[in-house]
């Protein structure tokens, strides 16, 4: 028998966060007349976290115990049968994500002080950082499709909120509705797919879906041939698709770091984004019945993790570098889920969580040391100004690029090894993809590292930064002025670096065995081993994390990995004229990588124009010529020129009206009394 | 001679034929349609009185002080729209009353 978990602590672990918004969101800023100020704002958000992060830390240690619970907390509603749930499933999985969530929350809201002070809607920010929380808590510990999906819509327009955060700036503007509107299309078919399982199953709650696991496998989509759970699959997987970045919906993700940079560490680096993933894991025992699905899958993860980490290489954003990083490590998990290692990506999406988070604030950190200057050519030489910082981005670039021993490499490696050992169609690609990935990380980490804090010290060249700084939001165009030199941060900023560094260099060595390969994960993950081996060969050839990362230093993928930050030193350190004539010898392939593929230009011809020409089509025809036109207004004419004819009828002579009158009874009559009165015939 | 039922019949017939006839071809003023109209409902008492004498029943004969009584009624409601009329158009012709037309 499972123990069962205590129903109101799980209660308050998202409750708790959003308390802490309310109050900010509803008394600190203008909406409730700014009665509290920016301390009593970030006191009791940074509370809530805490509370929530404590509670959270607890209930995984509960959940290694043995703990468990699933059941409704409150019934929302009722529909005939079906029953509209909020509930939670607590297992070691949705444990997991609890604490990544809730400890990378925690990080960036200390962060945030720092980073956001002295801004305009300072109170406002922590309201929005304090509700995604808890909408991203709601998503993780959800025991059905709805609360998920209430989640994950919520999520999705915290991000709208926070990327359009400079709301005055035109560009801020433009890609909060970009992403909007691309999660649209991946929400689209995660609805469908929620919908086609409601409907085959009668239920949105996980375990009754997946009782009727082998009912459903042997199902086809009415009317058609085709497998009912593929089709399912594949349309929740192009929600993840959305959520997560996948290609060809990943065009959102590289704009939205027009919101702060915390942000970015927080939503679109740690915890949004790798939604998609959580929820693949989550249906793992439908996703396991659909090869295709799978294989559909690794492909689209393959794509990602390759093409978006060339991009990487040709940025001279700070933030954006670590974005399209981002975008190549979601390839990454995507990778794993394609092919049956569920644990290995929720492993490396707990891993990149951390060091991802630790990038990004660095960055943040860099940004605010050059006073908000992110283009990395007006940088470099920066280590002497920001030691912590530099430490810092060294430790998490380390970790990203899989250096042995460090978090990143147990889970990088492993997502190789198991796609080295999986035989699905697509696998190849895959093992390709990845393998060159490896190379392709490692050269714009380093990259990034070097050009910025080492070499030729290329600032202090912006011109009157301080008539700049009077228009207070406007922070693309700053920059440091002659004669002024980068700052290190202050503690509110450092620490949360420091602490997030910990776990990204130490914790792969000491969760991957019980992560990967002890019990850990039980229940909450189910793979079909027989058919899909990986995770099994994935053991076999484990023999404790130090023999991984001693093995790793005879393997190429660590060749890859040093060839990788050679080549960025030689480009960015000591030969820093070679990129651009290198850049010059390939001029169209420069051209393309700068257009990102051309995919933004193709959607906004091709997509938006071409929506926009269908719509001014069925505006004119559709609406103003057919329903106007023909039906509405039509049909009102086609009365009036009836009655224009009839009219004339109407002489308006009063012994016109009595003879049509006295006419009409005489024809009644008549008729009247030839067809019911028989005598008269 | 014998007058029989035909005989009243007819004459009913006549008068109500009479009556309609006042209704088209008058063109002339309003008094002649109402007295058009009473007339009518004269053919019709014609009518209701024989059948109720040539049937024996009494109640032929209650319906037609009915009618004459609403015939009154109606006559006096009718002159009194007249000259309401004849106030405010200064006319009674029928011709000349026409705002019904469409």
């Amino acid at each position: 028998m499972q123990l069962t978990l205590n129903i109101p602590v799980l209660c308050a672990i998202p409750l708790a966060p959003m308390i802490g918004s309310m109050i900010a969101g509803f008394f600190g800023t203008k909406l409730g007349g700014d009665r509290i100020g920016h301390g009593v704002c970030q006191f009791v958000t940074i509370l809530g976290v805490t509370i929530a992060f404590a509670l959270s830390c607890n209930v995984l240690s509960q959940v290694m115990d043995g703990f468990y619970f699933n059941g409704t907390v409150y019934r929302w509603m009722q529909l005939g049968e079906l029953n509209l749930d909020i509930g939670f499933l607590i297992d070691p999985l949705t444990a997991t994500m609890m604490c990544v969530v809730t400890f990378v929350s925690l990080m960036v809201h200390i962060y945030t002080i720092g980073y956001m002070r002295g801004e305009e809607g300072y109170n406002r920010f922590f309201s929005y950082i304090s509700l995604f929380t808890f909408a991203m808590l709601m998503l993780v510990m959800s025991n059905n499709l709805l609360q998920l999906f209430f989640g994950w819509e919520a999520v999705g327009v915290v991000s709208y909120l926070l990327i359009g955060f400079y709301f005055e700036r035109q560009s801020a503007v433009f890609a909060n509705m970009k992403a909007f509107l691309v999660n649209r299309i991946g929400d689209f078919g995660f609805i469908l797919g929620i919908g086609l399982l409601l409907a085959s199953t009668g239920s949105m709650q996980y375990d009754v879906i997946f009782a009727q696991n082998t009912a459903l496998a042997a199902q086809t989509l009415p009317g058609t041939s085709w497998n009912l759970v593929t089709v399912a699959c594949i349309c929740l997987f192009i929600g993840a698709m959305g959520k997560s970045a996948q290609f060809p919906l990943h065009v959102w993700l590289p704009d939205s770091m027009e919101g702060p940079t915390p942000i970015s560490a927080l939503i679109h680096a740690a915890t949004m984004v790798t939604a998609g993933i959580f929820m693949v894991a989550r249906m793992s025992p439908l996703f396991e019945l659909s090869d295709v699905a799978l294989s559909f899958i690794l492909i689209i993860g393959s794509i990602t993790a390759l093409f978006m980490g060339f991009l990487g290489i040709v940025q001279n954003d700070i933030k954006r570098v670590v974005a399209y990083s981002t975008l190549s490590q979601l390839g990454y998990m995507t990778i794993a889920l394609g092919v049956s290692a569920y644990p290995v990506a929720i492993f490396h999406l707990m891993t990149h969580a951390f060091f991802k988070a630790l990038l990004f604030l660095a960055a943040g950190s860099v940004i605010l040391g050059m006073h908000h200057e992110q283009d990395m050519r007006k940088m470099g030489g920066l280590w002497k100004y920001m030691p912590i910082t530099c430490l810092m981005m060294l430790l998490g670039n380390l970790a990203l690029i899989g250096t042995p021993f460090f978090s990143g490499f147990y889970s990088k490696d492993s997502i190789i090894e198991a796609v080295a050992a999986s035989h699905i169609p697509g696998s190849g690609f895959a093992y390709f993809a990845v393998m060159a990935s490896v190379f392709v990380t490692a050269l714009y980490s380093f990259r990034l590292y070097f050009w910025v804090f080492h070499g030729k010290a290329r600032w202090g060249h912006a011109a009157d930064h301080h008539a700049h700084a009077e228009q207070g939001d406007d922070h693309a165009h700053h920059g440091l002025a002659p004669g002024e030199k980068p700052h290190e941060s202050p503690l509110v900023v450092t620490l949360p670096l420091i602490l997030l560094a910990i776990p990204s260099v130490i914790i792969g060595f000491y969760t991957i065995s019980p992560l990967l390969f002890g019990t850990y994960f039980g229940d909450s993950i189910f793979i079909d081993l027989a058919r899909h081996p990986v995770m099994k060969e994935l053991e076999d050839e484990f023999h404790g994390p130090i023999a991984m990362a001693l093995h790793a230093f005879t393997s190429p993928v660590l060749l890859l990995v040093v060839l990788g930050v050679l080549t960025a030193a030689i480009g960015y350190l000591w030969a820093p004229k070679l990129p651009s004539k290198f850049a010059e010898a390939f001029a169209p392939l420069k051209k393309l990588l700068d257009n990102k593929y051309y995919l933004d230009d193709f959607n906004q011809t091709v997509f938006a124009k071409g929506l926009i020409w269908i719509g001014g089509v069925l505006w004119h025809r559709g609406d103003q010529k057919v329903i106007d036109g023909f039906f509405v207004n039509g049909s009102a004419h086609a009365v009036g020129r009836f009655a224009g004819v009839i009219r004339h009828l109407q002489s308006g002579y009063l012994y016109h009206y009595a003879f049509a009158m006295i006419s009409g009874l005489a024809v009644l009559l008549a008729w009247v009394l030839y067809a019911y009165l028989p005598f008269v015939r | 001679m014998n007058i029989t039922l035909a005989h009243y019949l007819v004459l009913g017939a006549i008068l109500f034929a009479t009556s309609v006839i006042g209704i088209f071809l008058n063109r002339k003023n309003i008094i002649v349609l109402l007295m058009a109209i009473e007339l009518m409902l004269l053919a019709v008492n014609m009518n209701f009185i024989a059948f109720s004498h040539y049937l024996g029943d009494m109640a032929g004969q209650v319906f037609v002080f009915f009618i004459l009584t609403v015939a009154a009624a109606e006559a006096a409601i009718g002159l009194a729209i007249l000259v309401v009329l004849f106030r405010k158009v200064d006319t009674i012709n029928a011709d000349d009353l026409d705002h019904l037309k469409g």
